[in-house]
């Protein structure tokens, strides 16, 4: 039986002030502090329950080190629910968690008004500061790459060799409909370097599986930190995926693979497409914008990225008609994410320009080409690395994204709430309006729990080992009906 | 405007001639496509960063994930 599909994802966003000598550290450091001293309360995180080495095949890898936890740096979470803090050079804003793929859409698109916002928020705050620009994207074009990483709830009892089995494929092919394009090459990946890469990321990945994000970086990641209740739940981390401008991409990015995760659950592994050489396939298929490469699976037979992914939307067409796809929170979004998956591959395989309304890479392509036509450029010219690279600039008076006909799925305003008010589907409702309600007494949280200090007693954690507890279903009359943080906890405890 | 649709509704719905009308409507949208590009093209062109190289060269990221 699947479990709820709860997800979230984690931004790491490039940041520049034009003059290379300045610290990332401090310029990252600036931006969440302007954002967060606007906030009635200051809290810190938690680092008690981390443990970013543990490793879901049960051993830690000699060399693999556990990526760094650096408390020192600076750290808040929002009413929304979410994390916005430092992680090493870049301002990262981890979504809170959410129920459905449209919600995980309507909150990654509140990170990005909460960088724009701490963009102001600099000039505001620290006049004498350069001012600091942000981009969503996930490589600086000189080999240096920073992650956006997506989580997915999963079940404790679901054999991690199985979705290792499931999941390399869907997450080598995907990049057709959810890469984000990119000029060029920059790293000794490729042969021939190819003009135009489908994703950002593929050339940075070297490995099938591991537990390491910034070495030898794998197609899939083993950290076993599952935030919630270890004896039921794990939690998948996806670390190959493009950050997305698009909404729809974004949509069938985590929708696919929700889905594809659930069947895993429900059904168990049905004829898995074994590839021969996952990380060469990831890169071929980036290789190739004209999408006609061939991959080669290990008994011997070729597939293009199309046609894998045709094999993957079949099998959960099948699933969703058998009455599966209840774990993805929605009908509607289920039938949607069908559509829209079947829509993708038919536009891409027939007339890929025909996406360039959905899909990042295809309309990055379009507008480099026809640019580079009206000015007659060549490829490499500045001119066109400099749009390849403020596609994904915040500042509205520079972003070439939101000029290009991006197709819109949340509207402004929801997405506007969404930068205060957390999702009501999951624990993030609890720990968001806790701290909108209680800034003072909540004094510090994380993903699995608040510590509340009400003056007089010890210090009270509550502890959220259930993503799916502490929703509005369950809290929301709670909540509204205590007057203190001390009637809350007497109610919880009652 | 309505009635325009309406013809161009009716000649497609006679399949045998769809040959022969079908050409001025795919020209128009392929024309009104390239009049949005170019309007695309317009708008980065006054939104593009002016010192490109700088901007370009000046963008380096080290460390994450």
């Amino acid at each position: 039986m699947a479990v709820s599909k709860v997800l979230g994802i984690e931004t790491e966003y490039g940041i520049s002030t034009g003059r290379p000598g300045d610290d990332p550290i401090v310029m990252s450091t600036l931006l969440v502090n302007a954002f967060a001293s606007k906030l009635a309360h200051h809290i810190r995180w938690d680092f008690d329950a981390e443990s970013p080495g543990a490793d879901a095949r049960g051993r830690v890898q000699p060399g693999s080190l556990a990526p760094m936890i650096e408390t020192h740096l600076a750290n808040a979470v929002l009413t929304n629910g979410a994390r916005f803090y430092v992680d090493h050079a870049h301002p990262e804003y981890s979504s809170p968690e959410v129920s459905t793929p449209l919600e995980a859409v309507r909150y990654d698109r509140a990170g990005e008004e909460v960088l724009r916002h701490a963009m102001a928020d600099v000039a505001r705050s620290y006049p004498n500061a350069p001012p600091i620009v942000v981009f969503k994207n996930n490589s600086d074009a000189k080999g240096n790459s920073y992650g956006t990483h997506e989580n997915y709830l999963i079940a404790r009892d679901l054999s991690f060799g199985d979705v290792i089995a499931a999941m390399v494929p869907h997450l080598v092919s995907r990049q057709v409909y959810c890469g984000a394009g990119k000029l060029g090459a920059e790293t000794t990946s490729f042969d021939g370097p190819p003009q135009f890469q489908i994703s950002q990321r593929a050339e940075f990945f070297e490995a099938v599986v591991g537990l390491e994000t910034t070495l030898k970086r794998p197609i899939i990641n083993t950290r076993d930190e599952p935030h919630a209740d270890a004896t039921r739940f794990r939690r998948l981390h996806v670390i190959i995926g493009d950050a997305n401008m698009s909404e729809v991409a974004t949509f069938l990015k985590v929708g696919t693979t929700a889905l594809l995760l659930a069947m895993l659950e429900d059904d168990g592994l049905i004829e898995p497409i074994e590839l021969a050489d996952p990380v060469g396939a990831v890169r071929t298929i980036s290789a190739d914008p004209s999408l006609n490469a061939t991959v080669e699976l290990a008994d011997g037979r070729t597939l293009t990225a199309l046609e894998i992914q045709e094999i993957l939307l079949g099998q959960a067409v099948r699933y969703v008609e058998r009455g599966g796809g209840e774990a993805i929170g929605d009908p509607s979004q289920v039938v949607e994410i069908l559509r829209r998956w079947e829509g993708s591959l038919h536009g891409l395989a027939t007339d890929s320009p025909s996406m360039s309304a959905t899909i990042d890479w295809v309309a990055k392509k379009r507008v480099l080409e026809a640019f580079a036509d009206r000015h007659r450029l060549s490829m490499g010219d500045p001119k066109l690395r400099a749009m390849d690279l403020q596609y994904h600039d915040l500042r509205p008076e520079r972003s070439i994204a939101s000029r290009v006909g991006l197709e819109q799925l949340v509207n402004q305003n929801d997405v506007d709430r969404a930068v205060t008010e957390p999702p009501r589907g999951t624990r993030a409702y609890f720990r968001g309006s806790c701290l909108a309600k209680f800034p003072r007494e909540v004094v510090t949280a994380n993903w699995d729990s608040l510590v509340f200090d009400l003056g007089t007693d010890p210090l009270r954690r509550v502890p959220m080992m259930d993503p799916l507890r502490g929703t509005a279903d369950h809290t929301e009359q709670l909540l509204g009906s205590v007057r203190s943080a001390q009637e809350l906890l007497a109610r919880i405890e009652s | 405007m309505a009635e325009q649709e309406q013809t161009r509704r009716t000649t497609t719905s006679t399949t045998e001639s769809q040959d022969v009308e079908a050409p001025p409507a795919d020209r128009d949208s392929s024309e009104q496509l390239k009049a949005e590009l170019d309007d695309i093209l317009d708008q980065i062109d006054q939104v593009l960063e002016e010192n490109a190289e700088d901007f370009v060269r000046n963008y380096v990221q080290k460390g994450g994930e």
